[in-house]
This record gives C-alpha cells, structure tokens and sequence, in this order.
C-alpha cells in the first residue's frame, strides 16, 4: 500500500504548541471550540465510513510539473454536462413528452410564461453546444499530447464512449421541443440511422418505436435523454475520472525529467 | 511500446509527477476559473440568443428544412459529398461507423513510444486534416441556405394544356417547395444537389406512377410523403403532376 499523500496545510496554519508560559488549563475559544467540533463531526463520518483515505488519495495527489490550461476542457466539460443536468431537471418539471400537442404546449409554455424558463432553456440548449465543443477541444488535447498511449488506453477509449454518448444525447433532446424544424430533422436522421450497416434498421426501429414515426417516438426519445443516456454518462465519467486519478495526468510532452540535483551529486 | 519503453516512461513519469503540485488547491484553482467561464459563457449565449420555438411540428403540412442541429452539419453535408447514390450507405453510417472504430481503436495500433506533436508527424497531419474537414462541411452545411423556393416556369408543354393543368403545376411546385424536397434535391438551380438525384428532368426518367410510388414508400434517408400521415390527396397529385412535367 503507497503511502496516502498529506494534505497541503500551508505551514502559518498548522496548528501551533501553546507558546511556553501559557497556562495549559486555558479555557478554550469559541473559535477553537467550533474547530474543534468540526473535526469531531468528520471523524465521525471517518469513524463509519473510511472515506478520508479516498479522498486523501483523489484530492491531494500531485500533477505533474507543466500542467497548463488545456489540462482543463476536461473539467470544463464536465461542469457543462453539470450545467445541462441542472437546467435539464428544472425543465423536466414543465415538460410534457406528449405528441399530441402537449409537447409543444409545454415548451411554449416554459418559453414565454414560466418565470425565467426562456432563461433555462436557452441555458440548456447552447450548453448542448458548448459541451459538445469542449469534448472535442478535450478530445484534441488528449489526442495532440499523445495522452491516449501508455498506459491511458482505456481512458481514451471511455472517452470514446463518452463522445457518443453526448451526441446521442443532442439527437435526441432536438425533437423534443416538437417544433417543425426538430421532428423533421429528427425523421431525416432516424432514416439516416437505417441506412447503417448491420444494425442500422434495428436501431432506427428502436428509436422510433416500430417502423413508423409515431407517439411512442416522442416518449422514448424522451426517457432515452432524461434517464438511459445522462446515466450512462454520469458512470462513463466516474470511471473515467477514477482512471485520471489513479493514472495521473499526462506531463506535457515537450517535458523531459531532470533528475532531482542530489541524485546527481550522488552519482559522481 | 515494448516493456523497457513503458518501465523507461513510468519512470520519467513518476519524477515529473513528484516534482509538481498538489492536485487540490492549484489544479483545482485553475479548473474552478475555467468553470466560471464556461458558465459565463453559457448564461451570455442564453440571454442574448434566447431560445427560439418554431411553428408546431405537423406531419401533414410541410413547410420545413430537414436542418439538424450544427454540429451534426459535417454528417449531413458528407452525404452530399459523396454522391453518387450507391455511395450514400457508405457516407452516411459507413464513413462514420469507420471513423468511429478507428478512434476507437487508436491506441491500440499507434503504440509508438513517442508523444510529442511535432515527433508524430503522421498523427498530427491526420489530427489537423480531420479538423479542417469537419470544419469545412460544418461552413458548407451552414451556408446550405433554408432552400423553400423554386422558381421554375411552367415549360410550354404545360401552358398548351391549358389553365387547370397550368394551375396544378404551381401548386405542386409550392408544395414541393415547402415541403423540404430541396433539402436533399436539386430542381433547376433551387435546392442541394444530394444526397437525393437530381430531379431537373425527373418525368424523363422515370413515369408518374413511379413517382408516385417514391413520394410513398420512398427508399431511405428520404422520408414518404404519401399514406395517412402524409400530403392530402391534392397536393399529393399536384406534386406528382409537377415532377412529371418536368422534361
Ligand atoms: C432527406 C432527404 C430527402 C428529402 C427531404 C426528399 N428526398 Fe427524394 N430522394 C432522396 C434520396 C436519397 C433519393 C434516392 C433514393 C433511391 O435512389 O432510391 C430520393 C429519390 C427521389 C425520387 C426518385 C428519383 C429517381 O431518380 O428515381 C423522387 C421522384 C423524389 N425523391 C422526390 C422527392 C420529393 C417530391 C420530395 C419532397 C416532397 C423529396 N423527394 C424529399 C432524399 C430525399
Ligand atoms: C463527457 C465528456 C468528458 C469528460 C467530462 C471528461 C473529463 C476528463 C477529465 C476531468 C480529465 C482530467 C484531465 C483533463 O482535464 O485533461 C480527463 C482526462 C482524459 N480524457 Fe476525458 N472527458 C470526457 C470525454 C473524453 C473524450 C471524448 C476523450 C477522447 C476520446 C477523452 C479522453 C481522455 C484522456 C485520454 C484523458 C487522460 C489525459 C491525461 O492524462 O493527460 N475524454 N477527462
């Protein structure tokens, strides 16, 4: 077992030895108290749980020398999926994935008379674009870095996964609003799908619920992209992140090591 | 990378990594900064473009553009550079499905020791072309204009027929304006050329009940226009009339 990393306390706020002369029976500060309070709180929750080793081992592991600004779309990424799972909830309570009209209604109704609601959608729907951007910023960085070698392979190959997850997530959230433009967009699509390869047909059957456009089409689209696929993402960057951390980010690779200078005093 | 290459770079890896900082606070610092950008951004996008609502989707009657999302533009516009008709499976889900394989797949057949950019040339030329494509279809599909008009006269044959033929041609004429047919057509010098033929001298080619049997059970990506859901009755017919007078 490695040793866990220690937490990062700038040495002004490690707690101090009473200076010499002071009473050891002081009593205590409502500051020091609630500190003290606080610790006990954790320790407890440790007590039951064992976490602080986890996270120990997530938070204060270290990044390599050169770690610059592209080492960030990963995150930001993430934040942007956060930002679509937000909003997405609040317009989930409106909707309504109903064909006949009530669809439509519902998104109409968020867009002109729910407090704000043109606010939410507009946040939900250019953060669908400014997530699938930054993926494929992410993607680029990992990909010119060379990040996706040894012994990062399988994180690149989540990531894939992850890739096509967030576009299946767009396809299906663009008919949802149930306009002209998204349900034929959505039929051209669909038939694109069955002109696939193998799978094709029984996917774009899927999809639609049977071989024709109809009312269940707008319901699956609907739980597809508020429960399998957001789901399925969330676990995707569990794993994913899990891998960074127990992996470490790549240095860039421009960097070459140099041996720490008592090594090489110890060399000659 | 065979095994000295892997023990050599965890090696080197390990030192770089001991010599750097904790994860929490300075990494997290600079992804925290990035969030609040990406939010930024996200609540600027929200208030000045808002978030538009189109006319209520209708399978009857068609005024519509076949128009995904933009960053699905690269797709749609590969159908309409790979043309010819018996390439479409291949551009539509064969292009992509071995895109999609071969970046799957990456690092399992470029396993070469070597990460730097400029020490990958092979790599980096594919990386950078693949980007200019996709940005170039993405430019093309946004510039692909709502085609919604035609402009085509009613050609002599027509005229000599009289006023009710006359009247059907332009009927059927707006209709198929209308109703997306130019999204993947070309008629004349109105709409795209693919990923659908040409239909300038479409009632050369082919008879007006063979039209008809496309517009109703038309062969993938093209969706039908005929059966309950479809164009009524006098549309339908208009729409065939116009095609065939099309020589
Ligand atoms: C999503 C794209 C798309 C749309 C929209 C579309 N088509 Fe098509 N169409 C195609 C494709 C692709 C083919 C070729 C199918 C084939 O080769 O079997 C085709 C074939 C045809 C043909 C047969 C041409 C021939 O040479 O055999 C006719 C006629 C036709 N379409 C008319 C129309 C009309 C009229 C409309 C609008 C009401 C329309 N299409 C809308 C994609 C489309
Ligand atoms: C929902 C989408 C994604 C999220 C939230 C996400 C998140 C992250 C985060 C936070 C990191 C840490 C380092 C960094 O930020 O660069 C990371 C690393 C990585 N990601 Fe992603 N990612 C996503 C999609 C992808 C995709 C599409 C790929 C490539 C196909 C990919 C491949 C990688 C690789 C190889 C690493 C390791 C990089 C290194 O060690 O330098 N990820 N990801």
């Amino acid at each position: 077992m490695p040793k866990l990393p220690a937490v990062p306390i700038p040495p002004r706020f490690l707690p101090q030895p009473p200076p010499p002369g002071t009473q050891r029976g002081r009593p205590r500060t409502p500051l020091e108290k609630g500190a003290e309070a606080g610790k006990s709180a954790v320790d407890w929750i440790d007590e039951r749980t064992s976490l602080s080793g986890g996270v120990r081992w997530a938070l204060f592991r270290k990044v390599p020398k050169g770690t610059n600004w592209f080492y960030t779309l990963g995150s930001a990424t993430m934040i942007a999926f956060l930002n679509q799972a937000v909003t997405g909830v609040f317009l989930a309570m409106y909707y309504r994935p109903d064909a006949g009209g009530g669809a439509y209604e519902s998104v109409r109704y968020i867009t002109n008379d729910v407090f704000l609601g043109q606010f939410v959608r507009g946040m939900h729907k250019w953060g669908s674009s400014v997530m699938v951007i930054l993926v494929f910023l992410h993607m680029g960085r990992t990909f010119f870095f060379g990040a996706y070698k040894y012994p990062r392979e399988l994180n690149w190959v989540i990531g894939v996964v992850l890739l096509i997850l967030t576009m299946t997530m767009s396809f299906t959230g663009y008919l949802l609003p149930f306009d002209q433009r998204s349900y034929w967009a959505t039929i051209v699509g669909v038939n694109i799908n069955g002109t696939g390869p193998l799978l094709g047909p029984y996917l774009s059957d899927f999809l639609r619920g049977g071989p024709e456009f109809s009312a269940t089409t707008l319901s699956r689209f609907y739980s597809i992209h508020m429960l399998l696929v957001p789901g399925a993402i969330a676990a995707m960057i569990g794993a994913h992140l899990y891998l960074v951390a127990k992996l470490g980010t790549t240095a860039p690779p421009w960097l070459r090591a140099k041996p720490e200078p008592e090594l090489v005093e110890e060399q000659l | 990378m065979n095994q000295r290459e892997k023990e050599e770079y965890l090696r080197e890896y390990s030192i770089l990594k001991s010599q750097g900082k904790p994860f929490f606070p300075y990494a997290v610092a600079k992804d925290g900064l990035m969030g609040c950008l990406v939010i930024a951004i996200i609540i600027a996008l929200s208030i000045v473009l808002g978030a538009e609502l189109g006319p209520k989707a209708n399978a009857a009657t068609t005024t519509y553009t076949p128009r995904p999302e933009w960053y699905f533009f690269f797709l749609f516009e590969l159908l309409r550079v790979i043309k010819p008709p018996n390439f479409v499976g291949l551009a539509t889900i064969g292009v992509p499905t071995l895109a999609m394989i071969l970046l799957f797949l990456l690092p399992f057949y470029d396993r070469g020791p070597e990460r730097h950019p400029l020490r990958r040339p092979v790599a980096t030329l594919t990386g950078i072309f693949v980007i200019c494509a996709m940005a170039y279809l993405t430019y093309l599909g946004a510039n692909a204009g709502p085609p919604t008009e035609n402009d085509i006269p009613a050609p002599a044959a027509v005229l000599a027929q009289g006023k009710p033929a006359v009247s059907e041609f332009y009927l059927g004429r707006s209709v198929v304006a209308q109703s997306g047919c130019e999204a993947c057509h070309l008629i004349g010098s109105n709409g795209n050329n693919g990923p659908g033929p040409e239909l300038t001298k479409i009632g050369d080619r082919i008879p007006p009940q063979a039209i008809a049997r496309t517009l109703v059970n038309p062969t993938e990506p093209m969706p039908s226009y005929g059966g309950s859901g479809g164009l009524p009755a006098k549309q339908f017919s208009a729409v065939v009339a116009f095609l065939s007078d099309l020589k």
